[in-house]
């Protein structure tokens, strides 16, 4: 009897706990303030470089503890047609981004430099029709694609028809540098 | 201040709602006063003495002629409440079937769709040169009958002008119609009546009602591509809202801003609110809400734009050129 009571407990508490955390995920911060945009100025897309080796490049973007801003930057991800080429993250015309594989950098800085400035073989600058903000949210759903964001924070469902699992359920791809172009991308022989 | 009030209507439908309001209020009025008299009556008599015995022990043996009066009491009641009742839903049938009698041919025809947190209007005409399209702000003229068909991008909203009309669901994926026609010259303010997310609150509008001339020339005005820039900062605006991320959501007629995801500012200086009624459209208004309009009405979709002061200025004069 007594353990019966103790278990109660400790499920009602684990509960209440849940409730609480499940309660933060929908906290809405409208005013986050992303990494400032100049950061983007002296960011490394490469690993080569001469002498000694360099830390990796690592960056803060606050919106990738947000929920709501990464569900805007999914929303963005659409309408500024980035599943034109990507898809919905398995790639076709350009790379995949569901993969562990990246290019340019896997870094929050990285990313916002590449959707900002474009990239040689079909990645459009999209610099003066975003701004910062709006990148740092699709920078921060980009990464949530190969699951390099905390489950709690992905989208777990889409609004329309999409072939792959829900981001939330994406396993976590620890990034691989990965140089040239894509296959996709290569000149036809 | 727009007029926001059903007990004061301005058109043949919201007359006939509110006559059928006012006789359910003065009626059920009636009915409560009756009720709670019978109430404080009962609470006041004196119980009857019980034979001699104590006061306080109620007389319970049964008494014939008592009871059938009861039951006349009650019977009567109960014919009075079904009588009401079936008044009620035969004036409510008519008023229903008299708001819906508005068909005519010789209308106007306003396409409404709801968008968090705003509305977007268009004036349908045959020919597509003559549509006209603005937000948060109708025009009609006054005395004609207008078909409003409403729909909607997003979530379920409610159109509702309450000196007008009562209201009509705008739900995505099909278009509702609704018809209405203003009395009475006025500006009148209608509001999203169907809770449609974070900025609900912020999602009104204004009905401007006005007489047939002043209609036509405000559509007129309405009808014309944006007005150019004439000054030197005004041009420097333009080129700040066209290499700017504005574009890619807002349309400015005769110019290369054609996006129709946020309202048409072609004509924005010509209206009375920003932020579908959320602000008076004034030039620091208008600064606050290009530069940080989620600290003003958090959660909708206008991002934030970190403009130089000096093109901040610049795009301020420009957009309060587009008169």
């Amino acid at each position: 009897m007594r353990l019966a009571r103790r278990l109660a407990i400790v499920f009602w508490a684990a509960a209440a706990a849940l409730t609480s955390a499940s309660c933060m995920r929908e906290e809405r911060g409208f005013r986050v303030s992303p990494p400032p945009s100049g950061r983007v100025q002296t960011v490394r897309l490469t690993d080569f470089q001469p002498g000694p080796a360099q830390p990796p490049e690592v960056t803060q973007n606050a919106y990738e503890e947000n929920a709501y801003a990464v569900s805007e930057g999914k929303r963005l991800y659409e309408q500024m047609n980035c599943v034109g080429c990507h898809f919905h993250g398995g790639g076709g015309i350009g790379p995949a981004l569901m993969d562990a594989h990246w290019i340019y950098g896997s870094d929050p800085s990285q990313i916002f430099s590449t959707i900002v400035q474009g990239r040689p073989n079909g990645m459009p600058s999209f610099r003066n029709k975003l701004n910062d903000d709006e990148v740092w949210k699709i920078a921060a759903y980009v990464r949530s694609l190969s699951g390099q964001v905390a489950k709690d924070v992905a989208p777990s469902r889409s609004d329309d028809m999409s072939g792959p699992p829900p981001e939330s359920a994406t396993e976590k791809k620890p990034p691989v540098k990965s140089g040239g172009i894509p296959k996709s991308a290569e000149m036809p022989k | 201040m727009p007029s926001q009030s059903a007990l004061s209507p301005a058109g043949p439908q919201a007359g006939r709602i509110i006559s059928l309001w006012w006789m359910m209020f003065y009626v059920t009025g009636a009915v409560f006063l009756i009720v709670m008299a019978f109430l404080m009556a009962a609470l006041v008599r004196r119980r009857r003495p019980y034979g001699g015995a104590a006061a306080d022990v109620p007389d319970v043996r049964p008494e014939p002629s008592g009871e059938r009066r009861m039951s006349h009491v009650v019977l009567t009641g109960v014919a009075l409440t079904v009588v009401i009742l079936f008044v009620f839903l035969v004036r409510s049938y008519v008023t229903g079937r008299a708001l819906d009698s508005l068909h005519e041919q010789d209308h106007l025809t306003v396409k409404v769709v709801g968008h968090q947190w705003w509305w977007e209007v268009s004036y349908d005409n045959a020919t597509a040169a003559y549509t006209v399209t603005t937000a948060n702000e109708i025009h009609i003229p006054v005395g004609r009958p207008v078909l409003f068909k409403l729909s909607s991008t997003d979530v379920i909203h409610s159109f509702w002008v309450p000196n007008l009309h009562g209201k009509t669901d705008l739900v995505p994926g099909h278009e509702n119609v609704t018809w209405l026609k203003a009395d009475r010259e006025g500006v009148y303010r209608g509001q999203c009546a169907e809770f449609c997310g974070h900025q609900h609150a912020h999602m009104a509008f204004t009905v401007v009602v006005e007489p047939y001339e002043k209609f036509k020339a405000w559509y007129d005005a309405q009808l014309a591509a944006a007005q150019e820039p004439s000054t030197e900062s005004q041009k420097q605006g333009r080129q700040v809202f066209l290499s700017s991320p504005c574009v890619m959501c807002h349309t400015v007629r005769g110019t290369d801003a054609g996006s129709r995801v946020g309202p048409d500012l072609t004509h924005v200086a010509s209206r009375g609110t920003l932020a579908a009624g959320t602000l008076e459209n004034t030039r620091g208004h208008l600064a606050g809400w290009v530069v940080d309009s989620q600290q003003i009405k958090p959660g909708n979709r206008m991002p934030p734009n970190n403009l130089e002061p000096a093109d901040l200025q610049a795009l301020l004069d420009y957009l309060q050129s587009l008169k």
